[in-house]
C-alpha cells in the first residue's frame, strides 16, 4: 500500500470500525451514550484525516481486483482521491461529526438501546457515504449508493413505532429504487459497450474520442435516472419531504447535506462522460431548473418547518443539477458544498426549535427570537446564506450557478432559477418572520438548547460566513465568467423576496390569504403537491394492487379450484365405491372368479 | 372311444357347478361342498391328461390332491364349527365383519 492512499483509507475505515464494533458488541451498543461517544470519536479522527488529505491536496488512485476474470478483474474496489473527492470527504465527515455531537443532546431522551442503534446506523451511513465518494468505478459507487439508501431507510424509520415514519421510510426506499434500476441498467450497458467500470479508463476513452458507442445518450440517461431518484429531482422528488419523519439530525445529515447530494456528486464525477451527450445535459438542466421552481412553490405554502426545509433542499438540488447540466459542474459542486453547510445549519437550528417547543408547525410558533436568541441568530444566518445574500456562502455559489446556466444559453432554465431565487428568499423569510418574530403563542416553555446542540450550530454558522468571505476574497474562478449584471440581479431578487415576506408576514400590509385567493389555482395545486403524491399512490394502487388482486384471484379460484375439485372428486368417488366392500367373502370370490373369466376372454380374443 | 375333450368338458362343468355353489350357497357347509366339487374337477382333469398322455405323474398328483382335500375339509369344517359356536350361525351373508 502506498502511503498516498493510507490516509483516505483511514478516513474510510474508522466509521466502519465503529459500526462493526457497535453492531457486533451488543452490550456496548445498548449502553447508549458511550456507544455514541465511540462513534463520535471514530468520526472525529476520520474528520481530522480527511482534513489532512484535503490540506495536502492529495491526488491518488489505488484499486484492488474484486471480481476476477481471465483478462484482468472485471470490477475493482479501491480509493480515488482528487480535489473533488477531497472536498466532499471534508464536508461529509464535518457535517457527520457535528450532527453526531448534536444528536447526543437531541436524542438524549431516547432509550439507551435506541440511541445505540441510532449511532450504529450513523456510523454505517458515514462509512457508506465515504465509500461512495472515494469510489474509483461505477461498481463500487453503486454498492455504496445502495448502502446509503439503506441507511436512509433505517434512519427515516428510526421511530418505527410511528406508522407515518415507517411509511415514509418505505416510500423513500421504493422511490429511490425506481431511479436505481435505471442506474444499474445504465452501468451494465456502459460496461458491455466499453468493457470497463473504472472512471479513469472511461475518462481516458472519452478524452481519446474512443467512446462513440451507439446509444451512449440512452446509457447516460439511464445513469442519470439514478441521480434523479437519489437527488430528489422531478418527478421522483416526492420521497424527500416525507423523509422528514426521521429525527431532525438525520434530516440534516442525510437529507440535506450528504446523501441527497450523491446524485449531484455522481454527475459531477462522471462529467467527462456526460459532456459527450449534450442532449442529456440539456435535459438535466431543464429538469433541474423545473425541480427547483416546483419545489420552491411548494415550500411557499408549507406550514411544517422541516418540510419547508425539505422542499428548499429539493429546490437547491435542482440548482446543482441545473448547473451540472449547463456544463458548469464546478459551480454546481461549489453550491453542493456551501449548501451542505448552511442547510445542515438550518436543519439543526430547526431541530433546536422543535426540541424546545415540541411542534413543527410554524404557525404555532412565534416570538422565539426572545426565548432562544442564539438559535434565532444562527437560523437567520442560514436563511441569509440560502437566500443568497453576500457575503455569505450561498450568494457566491448560487451566483456561479446562475452565471453558468446563463453562459450555456439556457434562457428557460435561467429564468426558472431566477424566479426560484426570489421564492427562496420569500419562503425562508416567511419562516423566520412567522416563527421567530411573530406574536408569541402560548405553548411550552421555549428555552435555549443545551451547549451540545448550540456548539455545532455556531460552528456551522461561522463556517458559512467564513467560506463566504473566503470566496469573496479569493474570487472563485467560476463567478468571474458571469456577466456583471448578475450579482445585482441576484441580490435584487433576494431583496424582493425578503420585502414580500416582510410585508405579508411581519408588517401585515398584505394579507397572505388574499394573495392566496389571487393565485388560487397555483395555491391549490401547491398545497396538494401538484397531485404527484396522489398520482403515485394511484398508480401504485391501480397497477400493483390490481396486478396483485388478479394474481390473487387466479391463485384462489383457478389453482386452488382445480385442487379442490380434484379432492372433492376423490372424496365422492371413495364415498360411492366403498359400498363394493360388502365384507362377504362370497362377493370377493365372485370378483376373483369374474376377473379370471375376463382374463380368459382377453387371452382368447387378443393374445392371438 | 371317448375323446379327451369329453373329460375336459365334464371337468369344466363340475368346476362351474362348484363355483356356482361357492358363490351362491348361504350355508358355510354348502360352500365347502362347492369347493370339494371344484377340486374334484381338477382331479378329473389330472387323471384324464395322465391317461391320454400316458404319463403316470398325473395320477400321483391326483393322490396328493385327494389327501390334501381331506385335510382341507377337516380344517374347513373345524372352522365352521368354531364360527357356529361363536356366532350361533353359519349363514355366509351374516358373516360380514370385514365390511366397511
Amino acid at each position: 500500500m502506498t502511503p498516498d492512499v493510507a490516509l483516505p483509507l483511514l478516513v474510510l475505515a474508522l466509521p466502519f470500525a465503529a459500526f462493526l464494533l457497535l453492531a457486533v458488541v451488543g452490550p456496548l451498543r445498548r449502553t447508549g451514550r458511550p456507544a455514541g461517544l465511540v462513534s463520535i470519536a471514530a468520526i472525529a479522527i476520520s474528520f481530522a484525516a480527511a482534513l489532512t488529505v484535503w490540506a495536502r491536496e492529495l491526488v491518488a488512485e489505488r484499486t484492488w481486483g474484486w471480481i476476477p476474470a481471465d483478462g484482468g478483474p472485471i470490477a475493482t474496489v479501491g480509493v480515488l482521491v482528487d480535489p473533488l473527492a477531497n472536498a466532499m470527504l471534508v464536508l461529509v465527515t464535518l457535517v457527520a461529526l457535528l450532527v453526531q455531537v448534536y444528536s447526543l443532546a437531541y436524542l438524549g431522551d431516547e432509550r439507551p438501546g435506541a440511541l445505540g442503534r441510532y449511532y450504529t446506523y450513523q456510523s454505517l451511513f458515514v462509512f457508506s457515504m465515504l465509500g461512495l465518494v472515494l469510489a474509483p468505478g461505477f461498481v463500487q459507487m453503486f454498492v455504496f449508493w445502495e448502502l446509503v439508501g439503506l441507511c436512509s431507510y433505517l434512519l427515516i424509520g428510526f421511530w418505527y413505532e410511528r406508522p407515518a415514519a415507517a411509511r415514509a421510510a418505505v416510500k423513500a426506499f421504493w422511490i429511490t429504487k425506481l431511479g436505481d434500476v435505471g442506474f444499474i441498467v445504465g452501468i451494465v450497458l456502459l460496461w458491455s459497450a466499453t468493457g470497463t467500470f473504472e472512471f479513469t479508463d472511461l475518462f481516458e476513452k472519452a478524452q481519446a474520442n474512443a467512446l462513440a458507442v451507439p446509444g451512449l445518450a440512452t446509457i447516460m440517461f439511464l445513469i442519470y435516472l439514478g441521480a434523479v431518484g437519489k437527488s430528489a429531482q422531478f418527478p421522483l422528488h416526492v420521497w424527500l419531504p416525507d423523509a422528514m419523519e426521521g429525527p431532525t439530525p438525520v434530516s440534516a445529515l442525510i437529507h440535506a447535506a450528504t446523501m441527497v447530494t450523491a446524485g449531484v456528486y455522481m454527475v459531477t464525477r462522471t462529467e467527462p462522460l456526460f459532456a459527450l451527450v449534450p442532449e442529456v445535459l440539456t435535459l438535466i438542466a431543464w429538469v433541474g431548473a423545473f425541480t427547483a421552481l416546483l419545489a420552491a412553490t411548494m415550500a411557499c405554502v408549507e406550514g411544517d418547518i422541516k418540510r419547508v426545509l425539505a422542499y428548499s433542499t429539493v429546490s437547491q438540488l435542482g440548482y446543482m443539477m441545473a448547473a451540472a447540466g449547463a456544463g458548469a459542474s464546478p459551480a454546481g459542486f461549489l453550491h453542493l458544498l456551501t449548501h451542505g453547510l448552511f442547510k445542515a445549519l438550518l436543519f439543526l437550528a430547526a431541530g433546536a426549535v422543535i426540541h424546545a417547543v415540541g411542534t413543527n408547525d410554524i404557525f404555532r410558533l412565534g416570538g422565539l427570537f426572545r426565548a432562544m436568541p442564539q438559535t434565532a441568530v444562527v437560523f437567520v444566518v442560514g436563511t441569509l446564506a440560502l437566500a443568497g445574500v453576500p457575503p455569505l456562502a450561498g450568494f457566491f455559489s448560487k451566483e456561479a450557478v446562475l452565471g453558468g446556466v446563463w453562459e450555456a444559453h439556457l434562457t428557460g432554465p435561467f429564468l426558472m432559477l431566477a424566479l426560484t431565487a426570489l421564492l427562496t428568499a420569500f419562503y425562508m423569510f416567511r419562516v423566520v418572520f412567522v416563527a421567530f418574530f411573530g406574536r408569541a403563542h402560548a405553548g411550552g416553555h421555549p428555552h435555549e438548547a443545551p451547549w451540545l446542540m448550540r456548539g455545532p450550530l455556531w460552528l456551522l454558522a461561522i463556517l458559512t460566513l467564513a467560506v463566504g468571505i473566503r470566496l469573496a476574497l479569493g474570487g472563485g474562478e467560476a463567478h468571474e465568467e458571469a456577466p456583471g449584471w448578475l450579482p445585482p440581479l441576484s441580490v435584487g431578487l433576494a431583496t424582493v423576496g425578503f420585502v414580500l415576506a416582510w410585508a405579508m408576514y411581519q408588517r401585515g400590509a398584505v394579507d397572505p390569504a388574499r394573495v392566496a385567493a389571487v393565485l388560487r389555482p397555483l395555491d391549490y395545486l401547491a398545497r396538494r403537491r401538484y397531485g404527484l403524491d396522489g398520482l403515485y399512490a394511484g398508480v401504485y394502487r391501480g397497477i400493483i394492487l390490481g396486478l396483485s388482486r388478479l394474481i390473487g384471484w387466479i391463485d384462489r379460484y383457478l389453482v386452488d379450484g382445480i385442487l379442490n375439485a380434484l379432492t372433492a372428486l376423490t372424496l365422492r368417488a371413495g364415498d360411492a365405491l366403498r359400498y363394493i366392500q360388502s365384507g362377504r367373502a362370497q362377493d370377493y370370490v365372485y370378483g376373483v372368479a369374474f376377473g379370471v373369466l375376463l382374463l380368459f376372454v382377453w387371452a382368447q380374443l387378443w393374445r392371438r | 372311444m371317448i375323446g379327451l375333450s369329453a373329460y375336459l368338458v365334464l371337468a369344466a362343468l363340475m368346476f362351474s357347478i362348484g363355483l356356482f355353489g361357492v358363490l351362491t350357497r348361504r350355508n358355510a357347509v354348502g360352500i365347502l361342498l362347492g369347493i370339494e366339487l371344484m377340486l374334484n374337477a381338477v382331479n378329473i382333469n389330472l387323471v384324464a391328461f395322465a391317461r391320454f398322455h400316458g404319463d403316470l405323474l398325473g395320477l400321483v398328483f391326483t393322490l396328493f390332491t385327494i389327501s390334501i382335500t381331506v385335510a382341507e375339509v377337516a380344517v374347513g369344517l373345524a372352522i365352521v364349527i368354531v364360527i357356529f359356536r361363536v356366532r350361533r350361525t353359519v349363514e355366509a351373508d351374516r358373516l360380514d365383519l370385514l365390511r366397511w
